[in-house]
């Protein structure tokens, strides 16, 4: 399937997928990110739940230095 | 003295320092952690970007030089210019942050002066605080805006005191202190701070406190500065708890006795 995450298409293998398999494939695995996926935002707890489709769009975002 | 007891008071919460800082700007993690130390705040900003995607594992982290579990994150909307930006990335925040509920508010105008735009401001302040957000807000020094933006719920009310990473200190001390007299929030100086002397008059004002960035991290020494500012707020604090003298053209009362002179 193909994703577009942070604006970037990724395609992947796989024909299914949750959104901790992918936070796994990008070795996010327990850093601190918040995910949006089509506009929505997916809570951790949602994570192992959420199955990801060919063509959604997600935005991974993390804390960084700013004023 | 009396002050020892001052705090700041924001959302319901009692902080020591009056000196909140950015996070933005500096040479490395180690600079950022050590400036922030030497600071002394307790409350530091920061943005919300996103991640880094297929980088190296290892790769250190804002988080693991200065951790959520020291200081009270404040994460802002830097480089927003609509209410959408801005709520779509509090509400990332939120998450980003487990439910964290402090947050800075600026909504940009203009990519030239990051002048806030206050209308745009005002609306997105109205969405989060019905979302249940405690909004510090960047703002003009518009004492009708910052009424507004305090009776619309804000928790704390941020004028500038000059235009983003100018270090041009305080421009307009008459309009902040308008906006100080009337606000039943606290108001601190964000933005505009260049040196020490322009933090510690933005406290002699009256500010509860002031947020600065660039004044550090652009500094040649940024951990002395930080260090300097510390000094600076907490003697400007001082200043205005024990009520300055007044000012006057000229004064006929010499400090030394004018008895008992030789002659």
């Amino acid at each position: 399937m193909q994703l577009r995450i942070n604006g970037n298409i990724k395609s992947f293998d796989d024909s299914t997928m949750t959104v901790e398999g992918l936070v796994i494939k990008l070795n996010l695995l327990g850093k601190r990110i918040a995910i949006e996926k089509n506009g929505m935002i997916i809570s951790k707890s949602e994570f192992q739940n959420i199955t990801l489709q060919d063509g959604d769009q997600l935005e991974i975002v993390g804390a960084v230095g700013g004023g | 003295m009396t002050q020892n007891k001052d705090q700041l008071l924001i959302a319901g919460k009692l902080y020591q320092s009056r000196l909140l800082v950015g996070t933005g700007k500096y040479k490395d993690f180690e600079q950022t952690r050590l400036a922030i130390d030497a600071s002394g705040a307790e409350i530091i900003t920061v943005a919300i970007r996103r991640t880094n995607i297929g980088q190296n594992e290892g790769e250190p982290s804002l988080l693991d030089f200065v951790p959520p579990s020291r200081f009270t994150y404040l994460p802002n909307t830097a480089g927003c210019y609509s209410v959408d930006d801005a709520v779509r990335t509090l509400r990332l925040a939120r998450e980003l942050l487990d439910g964290h509920k402090l947050v800075k508010l600026e909504v940009l105008g203009d990519p030239k002066t990051l002048y806030p735009n206050v209308i745009e401001t005002l609306k997105a302040a109205e969405v989060l605080i019905k979302e249940g957000f405690d909004v510090m807000v960047y703002t003009s020094d518009d004492p009708i805006v910052a009424r507004e933006l305090e009776n619309i719920g804000c928790c704390a009310i941020m004028p500038l005191a000059s235009l983003i990473g100018s270090g041009m200190g305080i421009l307009n001390p008459w309009n902040l202190q308008i906006i100080i007299e009337h606000a039943k929030v606290p108001v601190l100086v964000d933005a505009g701070v260049g040196t020490a002397s322009d933090a510690a008059i933005a406290m002699e004002l009256g500010c509860e406190g002031v947020l600065m960035n660039t004044a550090i991290a652009s500094a040649h020494d940024p951990i002395m500065m930080a260090s300097a500012m510390k000094k600076a707020i907490e003697a400007g604090r001082e200043a205005f708890l024990a009520g300055r003298m007044a000012k006057k053209l000229y004064s006929a009362s010499p400090s030394s006795p004018t008895q008992g002179m030789i002659s």
